[in-house]
């Protein structure tokens, strides 16, 4: 058992955990407001990493040396990518169909996330080759009980926790995130009250959508391989990570994460078969008790 | 009502099999077509079956090919390494037809089982659910040697040809548009209306939730067993999530809670990503662009978010679904 | 349906009027997808060694020869219709494809029954060829590779323990460790650990963590570069020493660009060794790179090769007839990239592995088994 629960695992877990909470958190934001499961969120997270990797080359050339500025420049770039793509994906392809049946949108969103799969894969430029991500920020090994850590997962984790913190407060105290919990609860009312609702809605898929590309950049970093169809994946596992823990819950989609994360690991390392279904089992006994998830909200049926 | 259309249905369908037979041995259509036709009715099958849960009783299920899967491998276990069936010999056919039910059978008590606890979620809880439920069947045949593990179920006797695929599919159709007018199909549509008013005149929603939920799956049980003996090998790949959102494209691009819909979207959708093939080939030829198959998929994903886009109702709309209300109004 | 049957129809009408002369091969490779690099390497493999052959003036009788490729998205659904599209529709008189095992094993009953020679580049799987006597393939099978592997960590790097790390998902890195397990311990070596994930992970710490707690000697990597070089650094994060053995799923100038220096003091059996100064390596190397602006992987070698053998037999044979074909494919002595190519009763080549080390960076030629 030694070589299954230990310090080392722990660290692991937290690993593959945070790059699913970073995920998971613009997807959970996303269906928080509009109530669609976007299935593009881990597309946009490869927009991120591509993003993030043109721009360490063209800032690297010039730049060389100065890792900070070169580090901030290609967080930029990626969360901008990301967040245009999601934007336009909204304004062309969800937007049209909001007050349709919410089926429809979600076909879409399966169309989206097919299209920029394959147009990337397709895209001379791009092409469906793996690349190797650069080493933006030069990586560092400590030991710490036994358990070898390095400054890519304490990143990783700092980061996660930064945009959680970040994100609550944004939705919580501020009045834009007034409005966007105004929207989210009713957007008829809302728009009564004077609230821009589709401005809401763009803004939530801007702020989305640059958090998949910053996911994207640090998960290059931490897997140094980018590839067209890297997003579905961990895009799945990030869905499942926001509804474990309630979606459309800030804090709960971390939760999920970290809970998935550990479980995944931990698993895996007992017996590599049970580490395969693990994700989808604890999901099915959580909302089998729990049918809203972690730290979802109980909803009664309108009447 | 309806009910008494089918003779007429029976017509429409012996009329179709002809001409497509005929054609077929005249060397109108090749083989290539009437393997195209032969996907596509299977698709017809795992369509209708969807709809049934999805478009008429309106319950969210993102897991459908798991059960397909699980009539793969149940009947490709039977005949493959069980009966040890050959085609070429009379009446093994009969043996093929008990794996496919059987395949049919367990992928329905699977749907029943699985059904009975979730199908009190609601939503995107409940396709998230099935989803899971669907990776992990999957996940159980990649890990069993005794069928193949990720080698998949191989050598399984091809005895899906034209004529038994198509009278599988109409049987099935068939029996799915009768449940769907039966007073049982109007409890399933008035579920998906409004579950609470459903229950509070009587209808007992949560059975009516699982029997539309098992039907799905044993319908989808049966298409999954055509499948395998029409590729003759069954692998765990061919059963997941990405292809569970394949069928999910065909009821939604079809119309919700038409069946015709389902139907014509199946055929349409197939022979759109096959066709694309000739289309790329001829652009490419014709403009000299550096393009190939690469960008076939791109062009599928296109033009499916157009279809939602310019008719979100699908193709067919709600058309049968939606005539059934007008009917009892009145 | 009907406008589509019509243009379906007007189709194959000016295929096969345009280009009667030509003898038409079909390829087959997932050209989207998650395995998309692999098939645009055998496309590409395919291609250079197509038009070789044309501008040598063709294959017989000056008749040159028409690639038609097809896309089967590594999915066993769209290879058997893929299948049947290039023999019923566009009448090729042989195919290369495709990669993937299960979607080959999809492919090969159809072109058994309609008595259309066939080869893959790359399916490793025992019993593709064994669907019958119209189905060659053109690289090593599962138990050849694990053996090598295992014969070479067990008497060459001269250790004693070993561990194995393989994808759950799929059988070609399966099978190759399955072998080498097998192999290892009929040496008298000892696996101290033998782990699988999931396909598609990007994170194999929980697994490497076991095994490096294990303290074995060697690790057994018997996957395709792209995972390998996240394994290899991983495994030498949680600080892993020794050195890693794989199989020809590691050849790949990206194996090192991901991998970087953990991929050092690794072996891994291949078909050939870019060092090899026959003038059949070299010119491919060559000319691959011009064209493609990459170095060849394993797969594209592997394709080339498949195409030639394909057309070497149809050379010999003097006819497009499936059965004329399949005998000459049955008589094949060609030297190819990857050696000097015979067939075995059960149409698998008999070809020896070379090992490659894996040195500053470069693949270095370290040794060659024979089968």
């Amino acid at each position: 058992m030694g070589s299954i629960f230990n310090a080392q695992q722990i660290v692991n877990g937290l690993q593959v955990g945070s790059i699913y909470a970073l995920i998971a958190l613009g997807y959970t934001m996303v269906y928080g407001i509009v109530r669609l499961i976007n299935f593009a969120h881990g597309d946009f997270y490869m927009i991120g990493a591509y993003a993030a990797y043109g721009a360490f080359y063209l800032f690297n050339a010039s730049l060389g040396g100065k890792t900070g500025i070169v580090a901030f420049l290609v967080l930029a770039a990626s969360m901008a990518a990301s967040g245009a793509v999601a934007l336009l994906a909204n304004k062309l392809a969800y937007k049209p169909l909001r007050y349709k049946p919410k089926l429809s949108s979600l076909i879409t969103a399966i169309g989206v996330s097919m299209f920029l799969e394959y147009f990337f894969s397709a895209l001379p430029v791009i092409g469906p080759s793996y690349r190797s991500f650069p080493e933006i920020i030069p990586r560092t090994d400590i030991t710490v009980g036994g358990a070898i850590i390095s400054n890519y997962v304490v990143i990783d984790i700092a980061v996660a926790a930064i945009l959680m913190v970040s994100l609550t407060l944004l939705v919580r105290k501020s009045s834009l995130g007034k409005a966007m919990r105004a929207v989210s609860q009713d957007k008829d009312a809302a728009r009564l009250m004077g609230i821009n609702v589709e401005k809401i809605i763009s803004f939530t898929f801007l702020i989305g959508g640059a958090f998949a590309g910053a996911a994207g950049l640090l998960a290059g970093m931490t897997y140094p391989r980018i590839f067209p169809y890297m997003g579905i994946q961990p895009g799945l596992k990030a869905f499942i990570a926001a509804v474990l823990g309630g979606i459309g819950n800030i804090p709960g989609a971390v939760l999920g994460a970290y809970i998935m994360g550990l479980a995944e690991t931990f698993a895996s390392a007992y017996n590599s078969l049970i580490g395969e279904g693990i994700s989808f089992a604890i999901l099915i006994l959580v909302l089998l008790i729990r049918p809203t998830g972690l730290l979802g909200e109980k909803t009664a049926d309108k009447i | 009502m309806t009910r008494f259309k089918t003779p007429k249905l029976l017509i429409t369908a012996a009329v179709v099999y002809g001409v497509i037979q005929a054609l077929y041995s005249l060397g109108i259509i090749n083989g290539y077509i009437l393997h195209i036709i032969n996907q596509s009715l299977i698709y017809v099958i795992l369509a209708a079956s969807l709809n049934l849960i999805n478009g008429i009783t309106g319950q969210f299920s993102l897991g459908h090919m798991g059960f397909a899967g699980i009539g793969a491998y149940v009947s490709g276990t039977l005949t493959t390494l069980i009966f040890k069936l050959n085609p070429s010999i009379p009446g093994s056919y009969l043996l093929f037809i008990v794996a496919i039910l059987a395949g049919g059978l367990v992928a329905a008590l699977v749907g029943f089982l699985i059904g009975f606890p979730s199908l009190r979620l609601k939503g995107d809880y409940l396709a998230i659910v099935t989803l899971g439920f669907g990776e992990i069947i999957r996940t159980v045949f990649n890990n069993i040697e005794y069928v193949g593990g990720p080698r998949g179920l191989l050598g399984i006797p091809k005895f899906s040809n034209f004529t038994v695929i198509f009278i599988v599919t109409f049987l099935s159709v068939a029996v799915i548009r009768n449940i769907i007018q039966s007073p049982h199909g109007r409890a399933m549509l008035s579920i998906r209306e409004n579950e609470l008013a459903s229950e509070l005149v009587g209808i007992n929603t949560t059975r009516y939730k699982v029997l539309s939920f098992a039907t799905g799956a044993f319908f989808a049980g049966i298409a999954g067993g055509l499948f395998a003996h029409l590729l003759q090998l069954a692998h765990p790949t061919q059963f997941g999530f990405s292809k569970s959102v394949e069928i999910l494209i065909m009821i939604y691009a079809g119309g919700v809670g038409s069946l015709t819909g389902s139907i014509v979207a199946a055929f349409a959708l197939t022979f759109l990503s096959e066709g694309l093939r000739l289309g790329i080939r001829a652009l490419a030829d014709a403009t000299g662009l550096p393009i190939g198959g690469e960008w076939r998929m791109v062009i599928y994903a296109l033009l499916l978010i157009f279809i939602m886009l310019f008719r979100n109702e699908g193709l067919m709309g709600t058309k049968e679904s939606k005539v059934i209300l007008i009917e009892e109004a009145d | 349906m009907k406008k589509f049957a019509i243009v379906l129809l007007l189709a194959i009408a000016a295929t096969s009027l345009s280009v009667a002369q030509d003898i038409k091969i079909g390829g087959i490779g997932p050209v989207t997808g998650e395995a998309a690099t692999f098939g645009v390497s055998t496309k590409n493999g395919m291609t250079l060694a197509v038009e070789e052959w044309n501008a040598k003036g063709g294959v017989f009788g000056g008749r040159k020869v028409k690639l038609i490729f097809e896309d089967d998205k590594g999915d066993p659904a769209e290879s058997a219709t893929v299948y049947t599209k290039l023999i019923q529709q566009d009448g090729v008189v042989a195919i290369v494809g495709t990669v993937m095992s299960k979607c080959t094993l999809a492919g090969a009953p159809i072109c058994q029954a309609a008595g259309i020679p066939m080869i893959t580049p790359a399916s490793t799987n025992e019993k593709v060829t064994q669907v019958g006597d119209y189905i060659y393939r053109a690289c090593f099978i599962d138990p050849f590779q694990g053996t090598v592997g295992a014969t070479f960590a067990f008497k060459n790097l001269n250790v004693k323990s070993a561990a194995a790390i393989f994808d759950l998902g799929n059988d070609y890195t399966k099978g190759l460790a399955e072998n080498f397990k097998l192999t290892f311990e009929k040496l008298g070596g000892k696996v101290v650990a033998y782990e699988g994930y999931p396909t598609g992970v990007t994170d194999f710490k929980a697994q490497l963590t076991k095994i490096v707690a294990a303290k074995p000697e060697v690790l057994y990597i018997p996957d395709y570069y792209n995972d390998v070089g996240l394994i290899a650094k991983q495994a030498r994060e949680l600080g892993f020493k020794g050195p890693m053995v794989g199989g020809d799923g590691w050849d790949s100038p990206d194996l090192v660009k991901i991998g970087g220096k953990a991929v050092e003091n690794g072996y891994f059996t291949n078909h050939y060794s870019p060092d090899d100064t026959r003038p059949a390596v070299q010119d491919f190397v060559k000319k691959y790179t011009a064209k493609f602006g990459q170095k060849p992987d394993a797969l594209a070698a592997q394709a080339y090769d498949a195409m030639y053998i394909m057309l070497d037999a149809i050379k010999r044979a003097g006819s497009t007839k499936g059965t004329v074909i399949r005998d000459a494919l049955a008589k094949t002595n060609i030297d190819v990239v990857s050696g000097n190519i015979k067939f075995d009763a059960n149409r698998n080549p008999i070809k020896a592995a070379v090992i490659i080390e894996i040195k500053d960076g470069k693949q270095v030629y370290k040794a060659t088994v024979k089968p």
